[in-house]
């Protein structure tokens, strides 16, 4: 840092200090840019991109922040953080108190700093961002988040327990609804035990979103935190298969249940070709690179993934994003990802879609695929496309993609990755009587998360259908104080 | 919760049976079910197998597998006393069991593990059980005895005639369907290959025709879709729709083509996984 700008920060603090600094001055302050892994070093490692502010970037983007006074940030936020006082606090230097305004709201901070999509939460409301009729000037409520929750990742600050109430609660599934669940059930005194089908406990945070996006470290320090307020966990636990939601409630004594089970069902395009190997879902795909660790395939890790040269990734959400950077991790030389509206329309994160085309991901949009074709072996050997143009608006409010007839082409591939979403799994539907489900197989729940069976409570993709971490952890927060109150008078 | 194995025999050259305690399994199973089993936590495999049968007094199960990857060879060498860090289940849909009359039960191989307390279900919900087991040869044929214990007619054959009758299970299974009292069911598991020839056989005579398929997997709870076969023109789950099919409409040919996806990969760690057991001069 040059002297000069060395001189402005101290300055800038000293006011901070004094509370002599005004409006006009934090508005003058830059956005700080998130430092990362340069494109062409990273795309070839699995660790993290993006690296986490430095305390003097941390400071500077919380000076920013003009402490308006009625914070609609807050209201942006689906766990409703008190926002405005966190950020405050880290302009202030006191790290500490930041910490413990976020915990009081949120227990996965350092997950959330990190995969939230802020740009259309919190940061969508900002002030500062509105002011200067600009997204991407709002004030970077995540990375502060995220700054504060690293800080502490190794301190301890496991929450207060009440006095144990002698209560149980299952919560079925360990993503993020079910850990919140759990953590906020504990805190009230209840015995509370996750259940996971996986080997591994951190649901989609583990088996889904990749490392280089989320270190796996981070989450299990999450489920740590857990296991020391007290949370039982048992792995390799299907409910509905292993032991049902009724004998739970019935024989092995859990008062409540929690249903965070996640979507889980990935869907396909119907189309020729799609049995072809080579084909993956993402679920499949990522899975094995992430939960199973198939870059580590011959050095220690024993699940194979495709060597793959060439991958066609459909889809625009997050999930292809990731697809396709891990495809580029796992030694592919060209990877497309292919989407038949426009860019604008794609769900994805802006910064993912960032980060993809940064490290060389080649995005064709307004295209889709209509066929896959393999070779004699069955193995596929090229994705034949059709060309899109927009129509009016559909019932999303996007502008409908429409084919163009006859402008078919062909992409030369050895794979393909199918990341269009999931539905939702119907072994509970199957297995669980009484349990009320919608026509697309999602759980109908009130403003509670309370179903259709007393005690019963879900929330997150199983509900919502597909959706994000902190919908998740908004649900479960929602679902907790219920469970909670049903307990008081049960 | 590790699960430690408490009996370990070998079956033939290559298969071994053993019984491994997980209390929740061995009473929640059924028969057609199986269960994903990952030696150790952090790098290991998934791999499904089917329960081939349980105690659930002593909550215990019984796996039977072959070693054939590096997987099942790492398994293989696992002793009574030593454990299982991971299994999950039981998984998929159980069979579908009742009264039907005659059922003929096919087994090819390995297949007869699976086979077994399907068989046994049918049984003992009153079917006359036909039993036809088969393998390439004398040494492969496993699970003799437990199959002439519940079946009121068993033919034995293998391929090159060492043991039994020399033929392919197609022929005795023709027979039986050509009976004047045909078979109200057939139940046909083994190798795919078989499985489609078996059914190729009984679409003849019109005798509905259970498979059971074991594709690759990883989850085996329905949310990697890498287990999908392509029944009567759709897109099937074995974990979650299966792992039963109405064979006359499963398409074998597909399904072995997806099967071969790793074969390269496979072979590599299983070689490699041999030269290190050789190395440090482990390998029987």
């Amino acid at each position: 840092m040059t002297e000069s700008k060395q001189k402005s920060y101290s300055e800038l603090r000293e006011k901070q200090k004094n509370g002599t600094l005004k409006n006009s001055e934090r508005l003058k302050i830059p956005p700080q840019e998130m430092p990362a892994q340069e494109p062409d070093v990273r795309k070839n490692n699995v660790e993290e991109v993006a690296l986490g502010y430095t305390e003097e970037e941390a400071r500077l983007e919380a000076m920013r922040c003009i402490q308006c006074k009625n914070a609609p940030c807050v209201e942006g936020c689906p766990v409703r953080i008190n926002i405005k006082d966190f950020v405050g606090a880290i302009a202030d230097g006191d790290d500490q108190k930041a910490m413990e305004i976020i915990q009081q709201n949120q227990l996965l901070a350092a997950v959330c700093g990190r995969v939230c999509p802020q740009e259309i939460q919190c940061q969508a409301k900002c002030t500062v961002g509105l002011r200067y009729k600009d997204p991407t000037m709002a004030v970077s409520i995540g990375r502060l988040e995220r700054f504060v929750a690293d800080k502490f990742l190794d301190n301890d600050m496991t929450p207060k327990i009440a006095p144990e109430t002698g209560k149980k609660v299952a919560v079925v599934g360990s993503g993020p609804g079910g850990i919140v669940v759990a953590g906020e059930c504990r805190r009230a005194g209840h015995d509370v035990t996750i259940f996971e089908a996986f080997h591994k406990p951190g649901g989609v945070m583990v088996y889904g979103i990749p490392e280089f996006r989320l270190p796996k470290a981070l989450v299990q320090k999450e489920i740590d935190k857990l296991i020391k307020m007290g949370v039982k966990l048992e792995c390799n636990f299907l409910v509905g298969r292993t032991r049902t939601v009724k004998q739970l409630m019935n024989e092995d004594g859990f008062q409540a249940v929690y249903i965070g089970v996640g979507a889980g069902l990935p869907k396909f395009m119907n189309i020729e070709g799609e049995q072809l190997v080579g084909v993956y879902s993402a679920n499949e795909y990522l899975t094995r690179a992430n939960l199973m660790k198939a870059y580590d395939f011959g050095k220690g890790a024993d699940t194979p993934i495709a060597r793959s040269k060439k991958v066609a990734v459909f889809g625009g959400g997050n999930v292809a994003m990731d697809s396709a950077r891990t495809a580029l991790r796992l030694g592919a030389e060209e990877v497309y990802l292919i989407y038949r509206r426009s860019e604008a329309e794609m769900p994805a994160r802006i910064e993912e879609i960032h980060h993809a085309k940064e490290e060389g991901v080649k995005f064709l949009i307004l295209q889709n695929p209509k066929r896959i074709l393999g070779d004699d072996k069955a193995r596929v050997r090229a994705v034949e496309c059709l060309r899109y143009e927009l129509g009016e608006p559909d019932d999303s409010g996007r502008r409908r993609p429409v084919p163009i007839e006859g402008s078919e082409f062909e992409i030369e591939v050895d794979t393909a990755i199918v990341a269009i979403g999931n539905g939702a799994n119907p072994l509970l539907q199957q297995t669980t009587p009484g349990l009320k489900f919608n026509k697309w197989g999602n759980i109908e729940v009130d403003d509670n998360c309370k179903t259709s069976i007393e005690g019963v409570y879900a929330g997150g993709d199983i509900v919502l259908g597909a959706a994000t971490v902190i919908l998740a952890m908004g649900q479960g927060r929602i679902a907790a104080q219920s469970i909670n109150e049903y307990l008081k008078s049960g | 919760m590790p699960h430690k194995i408490v009996n370990k025999n070998q079956l033939s050259e290559n298969v071994y049976r053993i019984e491994v305690e997980a209390a929740n399994i061995a009473s929640a199973r059924k028969p057609g079910q199986f269960v994903i089993v990952g030696i150790s936590t952090e790098y290991s495999e998934r791999i499904p197998l089917t329960i081939a049968g349980a105690d659930a007094d002593k909550g215990t199960i019984t796996l039977i597998f072959q070693a054939v990857g590096k997987s099942t060879a790492e398994m293989a060498n696992l002793e009574v006393g030593d454990s299982i860090d991971n299994i999950v289940g039981p998984l998929g849909q159980p069979t579908h069991i009742e009264k039907f009359g005659t059922v003929v039960c096919v087994g090819g191989g390995i297949g007869n593990a699976p086979l077994l307390p399907i068989a046994k279900g049918l049984k003992e919900a009153g079917n006359k059980i036909i039993s036809i087991i088969g393998a390439r040869t004398k040494e492969l044929i496993i699970l003799e005895d437990e199959f002439k214990a519940i079946s009121d007619e068993l033919t034995v054959v293998t391929d090159d005639g060492s043991y039994g009758r020399k033929a392919l299970v197609t022929e005795p299974l023709k027979e039986v369907c050509s009976r004047g009292e045909k078979p109200a069911l057939a139940v046909a598991i083994g190798p795919t290959p078989m499985m489609k020839f078996c059914c190729l056989t009984t679409k003849e005579f019109d005798v509905p025709t259970v498979v059971s398929l074991n594709t690759i997997m990883i989850d085996g709870t329905g949310m990697c879709g890498g287990c999908r076969v392509e029944v009567g023109g759709e897109t099937k789950f074995v974990c979650v729709d299966g792992p039963e099919f109405d064979g006359h409409k499963v398409n074998f040919d597909l399904m072995m083509k997806r099967m071969n996806a790793y074969k390269d990969l496979e072979q590599e760690a299983l070689d490699k996984y041999k030269e290190h057991r050789c190395k440090i001069g482990l390998d029987k």
